[in-house]
């Protein structure tokens, strides 16, 4: 067994290590492929918050990831046709700044959560699977109906939004960016993880009651942990609209949805770097068996079912055997 | 706005609905009793298309074509059952979301795989088509009406079943006492494999005769499966009430709403903005229904846990 | 008269046509060990349920420290000095003993938002916990997984978290519950010490255990207290041999 800190080590060695040998050999493709990969991983990094520290199962969060798509796709659709998104009761304009598109994406996607979270942690269990699933659809289907926003087929945006003093044209530059969010967020999501609300949450999934009786808000800590997470993957689906430079409602498709909770569980509930190891794992999946076969999905759902019914703890589990404690 | 239209209207909400219920009634069983979430429940809808297109394609016959689709439904839920589902039970809710989530990957695909990519067609059958005049001098299509009656009929066949027959008896003790049901000498194995079999027949029924007033194609059982969801948030799981009542308020909501919003709208709003706001809402008003209801009941309108 | 930390006056709950808790008033005075003994469905759990505020009830009120506290909820409650131990241990098994009890001081002593501290080192919530694991005696096993416990630690870390809320009153079900003689005669001893600290409300099954620390009897059949006593005036009382302790007392 590898220790699991080491495995880390490992593994953010190998985001660093696979880009820069791609560039070395001039495989720009590899590049766009691992910025695909790390982008999943933020987004599957925010879910392990709500599913594996809170066992909260959002089968919607790809409605945060298209949120936060769709918000860069109609501020830098205003920007390219010159056209204001509100001339009254004040002007605002279209942008084509990374930063403040995130910063609209983060925003957005919390909001979404916030009502979405408020009303689905009313239930648990299958029912909150089932209600998140379904305001997940009703984001997929008002975009379809949204013709401003080119309803059914999406929008393309012509030129990859700015960040200052980059060129975000480079794949390399670009994987940079998308990297040290990545960075940043499991920095995030460790640290929140041994905090007090950490610990709040990650018992309030193992003994709500107890945590009431310990004087503590059961719910709302759930709700905090389910806007952060929303917020996250709303992050996610602003890069990932960068990197393909389009949005559409397929963005907002429940097989995102469960595809996110798939890279969570390849790799490990719960574990910090579960998220990435399920992404870069499903995109090499992707890659791999999609170059094989077209009807690689078969191949993907029966190896989905052979890791429920007889393994345990995802790949991390696997090599590096039980979650250690803390102390 | 004619009297005439909404009365039509109406008819198209309810028979919506009505073939909702036959999604929800299976998945509410299943959950009530067996406790399992089951995404791949749409894809014994597909099967059940599929399998209705297939036999028409090649024997010409309706009625043959529904006992097909019936039969590959059901074969395929007992199969399902037996080798992946019952491995589930006593799993959480994440693995069942997972694993069934994997299996709706394997049939879409395997169907993808077996019919091609292109939609198939399901005829209506020459005795059921055409339009049929109602009092009050309304033409409705036959075959729509001929849905509702078929899926009412089903319902009071259901809804007579677990309320009169020995296996109602066993799934309603099922839902209220798992552990009673196994002392009062009732093989779980033989139970818990007859109702996902019957889950899954009313599923590629509905499929079967939805088939025939829209395109068979794979991934067309997905939407419907989430529309049920709703159904069952809305009724309550576990409860054929429930999902009955749900059925039908989800069918008219949407079917009302995408058709009469816009019109609404259009009484204080120009017609292009009318059009746009009044079918986005359209398309969020059973959502809307949902979220009301479970602020109002979290558990369901029937909802019998908490 | 002495002040009077807990009180019910006349609880009611009805279950359709049982009535599980049937106009039960009573008290828990400073420095005493209360217990509620009775046999197997007289309605001790649903009383316990309605004092911690999990249950609401029909009819009648809970009082901490001369405060209506029927309408508070569970949470609440606790934060208003109410300390409880679980009939079953309900711990958060995947996580250390230490963990468990930053988290039940979490609510009184610190605050769950806005920190990205780790909560095993912060001094003011660690100490209070480590004091509270000092006082069961579980010292030793700190960073221990709480799955790995034997079943009279587990119970003697459900004291620790209650302890960690500073309680005004102890509410105590079954905490004998599975307990070799070893391990009772460890927790009859902290119970004892205990009382001075907080008055405790102990649903008990042991009667070993409830004869020995008790200062007060209250005796639940059917739910209603036919009698309420001393030690002494119980074992003596008429009503209470027939109706419960039969012909061993």
């Amino acid at each position: 067994m590898i220790q699991e800190t080491h495995f880390n080590v490992f593994i953010l060695a190998l985001l660093v290590a696979i880009p820069a040998w791609a560039i070395a050999v001039d495989e720009p493709f590899t590049v766009t492929l691992m910025t695909r990969a790390v982008i999943f991983a933020i987004a599957a990094v925010g879910l392990n918050i709500a599913l594996g520290l809170g066992g909260l199962v959002s089968l919607g969060h790809a409605a945060f990831f298209g949120i936060g798509g769709y918000a860069m796709g109609i501020l830098a659709f205003h920007q390219q046709t010159y056209a204001p998104i509100f001339e009254w009761p004040f002007v605002i304009e279209g942008t084509k700044s990374m930063p403040v598109i995130w910063l609209v994406a983060v925003v957005a996607s919390s909001l979404a959560a916030l009502v979405i979270g408020l009303l689905s942690l009313r239930t648990s269990g299958v029912y909150f699977i089932m209600i998140t699933l379904a305001f997940g659809q009703m984001f997929f289907f008002y975009c379809i109906g949204w013709s401003a926003y080119g309803g059914e087929d999406g929008l393309s945006i012509y030129v990859r939004n700015g960040f200052p003093g980059l060129n975000t044209l480079d794949p390399i530059q670009f994987y940079a960016i998308c990297f040290s969010i990545l960075a940043l967020v499991l920095w995030i999501v460790s640290a929140l993880a041994k905090s007090s609300f950490g610990l709040a949450l990650n018992a309030a999934r193992q003994v709500p009651h107890r945590v009431e009786t310990a004087g503590l808000n059961t719910k709302r800590i759930q709700l905090a942990a389910f806007v952060i997470s929303g917020a996250i993957t709303g992050l996610a689906g602003a890069l990932f609209a960068d990197l393909n430079r389009f949005v559409s409602p397929a963005m907002f498709s429940w097989q995102l949805s469960g595809e996110i909770i798939v890279f969570v569980v390849i790799g490990g509930v719960g574990r910090l770097f579960g998220p990435v190891v399920g992404a870069l794992v499903f995109v090499a999946l992707e890659h791999i068996l999609g170059g094989l076969s077209e009807f690689w999905h078969i191949y993907l759902g029966l190896l989905l079912l052979l890791i429920v019914l007889f393994s345990h703890g995802g790949l991390i589990g696997m090599v590096c055997g039980r979650k250690a404690v803390h102390d | 706005m004619t009297f005439i239209l909404v009365i039509e209207q109406i008819l198209n909400g309810l028979q919506f609905g009505i073939m909702l219920f036959l999604m929800a009634a299976g998945l509410t069983l299943i959950f009530g009793v067996m406790g399992l979430i089951n995404l791949a429940h749409g894809s014994l809808y597909m099967v059940g298309a599929f399998a209705a297109a297939a036999v028409a394609g090649l024997t010409g016959s309706f009625g043959l074509s529904l006992i097909a689709a019936l039969a590959a439904s059901a074969l395929a839920g007992v199969i399902v059952e037996t080798v992946v589902i019952r491995r589930l039970y006593n799993k959480d809710h994440l693995d069942q979301v997972l694993a069934t989530f994997a299996l709706i990957l394997i049939f879409s695909e395997g169907t993808r795989w077996v019919f091609g990519s292109f939609p198939l067609f399901l005829e209506i059958p020459e005795y059921l088509s055409g339009p049929v005049s109602l009092p009050g001098g309304i033409q409705y299509p036959l075959y729509r009406l001929a849905l509702i009656f078929a899926g009412l009929l089903v319902a009071a066949g259901l809804m007579l079943l677990i309320a009169k027959t020995r296996i109602g008896i066993q799934i309603r003790a099922g839902e209220n006492d798992r552990e009673m049901i196994a002392a009062l000498g009732v093989d779980i194995n033989k139970l818990y494999t007859l109702i996902f079999a019957l889950g899954a027949a009313l599923a590629g029924l509905a499929g079967a005769l939805v088939g025939a007033i829209q395109s068979v194609q794979m991934g067309m059982g997905e939407p419907v499966l989430i529309l049920a969801f709703v159904v069952i948030v809305i009724g309550g799981i576990g409860s054929i009430k429930g999902a009955l009542i749900g059925s039908i308020l989800v069918g008219l909501t949407d079917t009302l709403g995408s058709v009469f919003l816009p019109q609404l709208f259009g009484l204080f709003m120009d017609t292009a903005a009318a059009t746009n706001i009044g079918s986005s809402l359209a398309s969020m008003a059973i959502y809307i229904l949902m979220g009301v209801v479970l602020i109002w009941r979290p558990t369901g309108l029937f909802g019998a846990r908490g | 008269m002495t002040e009077i930390i807990l009180a019910t006056h006349g609880l009611t709950k009805t279950f359709g046509a049982l009535k599980v808790s049937n106009n039960i008033s009573i008290d828990l005075r400073p420095g005493e060990i209360h217990a509620l003994i009775g046999p197997n469905g007289a309605g001790k759990s649903t009383l316990i349920a309605q004092i911690c505020g999990t249950l609401t009830p029909a009819a009648g009120r809970v009082e901490l420290m001369g405060k209506d506290v029927t309408h508070l909820s569970a949470r609440k409650r606790s934060l208003a000095g109410l300390g409880r131990t679980f009939q079953i241990s309900a711990l958060a098994m995947e996580d250390t003993v230490l963990q468990n009890t930053v988290l039940g001081a979490l609510g009184a002593t610190g605050n769950p938002w806005f920190s990205l501290r780790p909560a095993l080192k912060n001094h003011a919530l660690r100490g209070v916990a480590e004091q509270a694991l000092h006082r069961v005696g579980l010292q030793d096993v700190m960073s221990t997984r709480t799955a790995e416990l034997s079943h009279g630690q587990r119970r003697q870390l459900e004291v620790a978290v209650a302890l960690t809320l500073n309680p005004k009153a102890f509410i105590m079900d079954e905490p004998m519950a599975g307990l070799g003689s070893e391990g009772s005669k460890q927790l009859t001893e902290l119970l004892d010490e205990l009382r001075v600290e907080a008055p405790i409300l102990l649903v008990e099954h042991d009667m070993d255990a409830v004869f020995a620390l008790a200062n007060r009897i209250s005796v639940l059949v059917y739910g209603k207290i036919i009698a309420t006593g001393t030690v002494d005036e119980i074992r003596a009382n008429r009503e209470v041999k027939e109706a419960y302790l039969g012909d061993e007392a």
